[in-house]
């Protein structure tokens, strides 16, 4: 059997990718949010993955250790936040949270 | 990894995303995510990445996505009464979502490198991933070491009362 | 190419049915075992017209006829999904570890070479920790989804305490990797059969003594067992995050418990006992220090050394049993105590000797 063709692999990050934009658009609850970005990070990662077992180049995945490690960063002081802000305002909507609008 | 097993797993992955951003439910969205990232590591294993794929479960899914259940669970979130933001903006935003689609998978596609067969022997493994790291790539690392420090002692402070 | 797909499921079947089978023997074990530690008889009443069978009869027919035939209960309040998922997202991660574990060396069957081993992954310990992180959802699922106070708090003091521990347990296995130089565990056990000046079996013990005492608590920890059972304490919180679950789901919970117990004890005999290593024991035959040659046909060689594995890790599943019958336990703000603040030091300052330590020994 032949193997998957890149542009496979690089299709279904696309699809991914756009999901998670959906997420980030259309829900108001900022955690389902929040998971959207992960899910966007994520299909990133795959197309790093793909390209460098396609170029045969490791620093494909030292790009997606870091990108793992930083979204970890990321999720650990975002929540923190969303917990903070929670505690103050008592919800979670995203369109509740807009004291610093204009 | 053959055409037919990658489309079946594609399309659970996608199915699982999906229901990420679909489901009233948070605690069920989360599991998703679970579900999304297993998945991915599968598509690492088969694309030669051992140490990713096994570090995505243990970070990703096995730490992260805990995260976010403690936070649900300590919100208490049921379920939105509200879950998205209005008809139009659904619309419009899923039209454009396909759109950003099309024109990714044929962007794309279009540029992809030629894959080569033959692999540097210990590709994916441990061995090269660190040799890498702490060679060509030592100041992005101590950087991301800082960086976690100050996530943690951010994440401290901002949750005290 | 049909022979190689049958030999590794032979091996996973193996590895799975031996993980199983002992979580069956080791229920009555420990009931055993508790009624000698606590003076008196355990489990005699099952028999078959008095037939008791060494208790093989309580453990094979009584327990899984009554545990499979309890009505399951299930509250109309749950979220049935999540529900049904806990008890599955607690036994599934619990048993795939023994997939890495190498049982044996090789077998030699006419002209190939197994490797007793059901899965040669050359990341065999990180696929451990893998698993032991997505255990945690099996109790912050079965926690939340009863929709019960009570199954609540031991949910989330359960999948904190094991979140804690998981890194402690973690960087003790650091040590053992500097130690070994690899991250497959079938290498880490074919190198622990040299022998230190000529005559020391050269097992993890005594590289790394101070890893292995933090590995074994964390392990306990991890799997919930006293002294660490405070999510599940029967005198605290009824039952912990798995109150609300009866009949086949229950079972599915203590299985994942005896199965963790186990898994504790064979990670342990492989990283720091030899594994299957019997002291001077190679493959061809016994090499006796004084330089006799005791010569074994491969397939004895074979037996003798899943057997020991095997007396190994039922040694360390005696010994979990008895640490559960004799220590009180931990209250919870001890526990998080002794994680933190405790093992996580001395396990940080245990991988910066063994690391000063590879790096002078290597530059000699």
């Amino acid at each position: 059997m032949s193997p998957t063709p890149l542009a496979w692999y690089l299709g279904l990050s696309a699809v991914l990718f756009t999901v998670g934009v959906l997420g980030v658009l259309v829900r108001r609850n900022v955690i389902i949010i929040f998971m959207a970005i992960e899910i966007m990070l994520n299909a990133v990662n795959l197309a790093f993955v793909a390209i460098a077992r396609s170029l045969g180049s490791m620093d494909g995945q030292v790009m997606v250790f870091f990108v793992m490690t930083v979204a970890a960063a990321e999720a650990a002081v975002g929540l923190a936040i969303i917990l903070a802000v929670f505690r103050s305002r008592e919800t979670t909507n995203a369109d509740e949270l807009m004291s610093l609008r204009w | 990894m053959n055409p037919p097993v990658f489309l079946l797993l594609a399309i659970l992955t996608v199915a699982a995303a999906v229901s990420v951003i679909a489901t009233a439910n948070p605690v069920h969205s989360a599991l998703g995510l679970v579900v999304t990232l297993f998945l991915l590591s599968v598509f690492f294993v088969a694309l030669d990445a051992q140490l990713v794929a096994v570090l995505q479960v243990i970070v990703y899914a096995g730490a992260i996505v805990v995260l976010f259940l403690f936070v649900v669970m300590l919100l208490n979130l049921q379920g939105e009464p509200r879950l998205t933001g209005g008809k139009g903006l659904v619309v419009a935003a899923t039209a454009a979502a396909l759109a950003f689609t099309a024109l990714l998978v044929t962007l794309l596609g279009r540029s992809a490198p030629a894959p080569s067969n033959t692999l540097p022997p210990g590709f994916g493994e441990t061995q090269a991933l660190a040799q890498r790291l702490f060679t060509s790539h030592l100041l992005a690392f101590e950087l991301t070491s800082v960086l976690l420090l100050v996530a943690v002692v951010g994440a401290v402070a901002l949750s005290r009362r | 190419m049909g022979v190689d797909v049958a030999i590794t499921a032979g091996k996973a079947v193996f590895a799975i049915l031996l993980a199983l089978q002992v979580v069956a023997l080791g229920v009555f074990f420990e009931r055993k075992v508790s009624a000698v530690i606590q003076d008196r008889i355990g489990a005699n009443r099952a028999a078959i017209f008095g037939f008791a069978g060494l208790g093989l009869v309580n453990t094979l027919v009584a327990d899984p006829i009554k545990f499979l035939l309890k009505e399951d209960v299930t509250p109309a309040a749950v979220d049935h999904l999540l529900h049904m998922l806990a008890p599955l997202v607690s036994v599934v991660p619990a048993l795939l570890p023994f997939a890495v574990i190498p049982f044996g060396d090789v077998l030699q069957v006419g002209d190939r070479t197994i490797n007793l081993q059901a899965a040669e992954l050359n990341v065999g310990i990180l696929f451990v920790l893998a698993m032991a992180s997505l255990g945690v959802y099996g109790v912050v699922l079965g926690g939340w989804a009863s929709n019960n106070r009570w199954s609540l708090l031991g949910g989330i003091r359960g999948s904190a305490q094991m979140i804690s521990y998981e890194i402690a347990m973690g960087l003790a296995l650091i040590g053992v990797v500097l130690t070994f130089n690899t991250l497959d565990l079938q290498e880490m056990v074919r190198q622990q059969g040299r022998l230190l000046w000529g005559w020391l079996p050269a097992w993890g013990v005594l590289y790394q003594p101070v890893a292995l005492v933090i590995f074994f608590t964390a392990g306990v920890a991890e799997s919930k067992r006293i002294p660490f059972d405070l999510p599940e304490s029967e005198s605290e919180l009824v039952s912990g995050y798995f109150t609300e679950y009866s009949g086949a789901k229950h079972l599915m919970f203590m299985m994942s418990d005896f199965i963790e117990v186990v898994l504790v004890a064979a990670l342990v005999t492989t990283l720091f006992f030899g594994g299957w290593q019997v002291p001077y024991l190679a493959r061809d035959g016994f090499h006796l220090p004084g330089g006799a040659m005791l010569a074994v046909p491969s397939w004895g060689v074979a037996i003798l050394q899943v057997t020991s594995f095997a007396v190994k890790v039922i040694l360390f599943t005696w010994l979990q049993i008895v640490i559960r019958w004799t220590l009180p336990r931990f209250r919870y703000d001890q526990l998080m105590r002794l994680g933190w603040q405790g093992l996580l030091p001395i396990a940080l300052l245990n991988v910066l000797l063994t690391s000063l330590v590879v790096v002078l020994v290597g530059s000699t």
